[in-house]
C-alpha cells in the first residue's frame, strides 16, 4: 500500500503516525508541505533513515520540493515527477494521510 | 458481475477530534451511506480519532447537537469491525472502558496489515 502525506511534519504527527502503521515493503510518498520532511539535515532524518533501513521506498514530488526551495534532500529518498506519482499510484492501493 | 464482487472492503480511518473540525462527523456520514449499500466496512480509530468515541461526551454547552451516540447506532447498521490503535489509546490515559461502544485495541503493526487488505482507505 502507498503512504502518501502532505502535512509537514514540523506542525502535524502524520508522518511519525504512519510510520507505526507502515507494513513491509509499503512505499511512502511525500507531497505538499509533507515534503518538508525529507529536506537533508532536519530532525526528521533518523525517522526516515529507519524507514528505508526497513525496506520502505521513500519518494518525495519533485515538483513540491522545487515550489518550496530544498534541493538538499535526505540520503536513500528518491524524487517523482507527477508521471511517476501515477505510477506508483497504478502500482499500489494508496493511503492519504490527510 | 454478481453482487457479491461489488463488495469492496473499505477502512475509515478516523484520527481528529470530535468538535474541532468537521472530519468526524462527516466521516461518520460517509460511513453511514456506505452501510447503505452493503459494503464490507471497517473503522480505525487512531490518534485524537478516539476522543469520538469518549464516553460522557455532553456539547450542550458548546451548541452542537453531538454524535458520540451515533458511532453507538453503527451496530444497527451492521458495521462491526470497530478497531482502536492501542498506543493512541494509552497515549491519552484511556482504556476500553473510557469508549462508547466495544471495540478491538490492536497494535499499529496489525492495523496497518488490515490496511493491507482494503480495496480502499478513506481518512477522516
Amino acid at each position: 500500500m502507498l503512504h502518501t502525506i502532505n502535512k509537514s511534519p514540523f506542525e502535524n504527527n502524520t508522518f511519525t503516525t504512519c510510520v507505526r502503521f507502515l507494513q513491509p515493503g509499503d512505499p511512502v510518498l511525500f507531497i505538499e508541505d509533507g515534503v518538508y520532511a525529507v529536506q537533508a539535515g532536519n530532525r526528521f532524518g533518523a525517522l526516515i533513515q529507519s524507514v528505508l533501513k526497513k525496506n520502505n521506498p521513500v519518494y518525495a514530488l519533485k515538483p513540491d520540493l522545487d515550489a518550496r526551495g530544498i534541493s538538499a534532500i535526505a540520503e536513500g529518498v528518491k524524487t517523482v515527477d507527477y508521471a511517476g506519482f501515477v505510477d506508483l499510484v497504478e502500482e499500489h492501493q494508496v493511503s492519504s494521510w490527510l | 458481475m454478481s453482487e457479491e464482487q461489488d463488495i469492496k472492503k473499505i477502512m475509515h480511518v478516523m484520527r481528529r477530534a470530535p468538535h474541532g473540525s468537521i472530519y468526524t462527523y462527516e466521516g461518520l456520514e460517509m460511513i453511514l451511506i456506505m452501510a447503505a449499500y452493503e459494503q464490507d466496512l471497517s473503522v480505525a480509530f487512531i490518534g485524537d480519532g478516539i476522543y469520538a468515541l469518549k464516553k460522557d461526551q455532553d456539547t450542550a454547552g458548546i451548541g452542537i447537537k453531538g454524535f458520540s451516540k451515533t458511532f453507538m447506532a453503527l451496530d444497527g447498521y451492521d458495521v462491526e469491525k470497530l478497531y482502536v490503535d492501542r498506543q493512541s489509546l494509552e497515549e491519552r490515559g484511556l482504556t476500553e472502558d473510557d469508549l462508547v461502544v466495544d471495540v478491538e485495541v490492536m497494535d499499529a503493526s496489525e492495523i496497518g496489515r488490515l490496511m493491507n487488505e482494503q480495496d480502499v482507505v478513506i481518512h477522516h
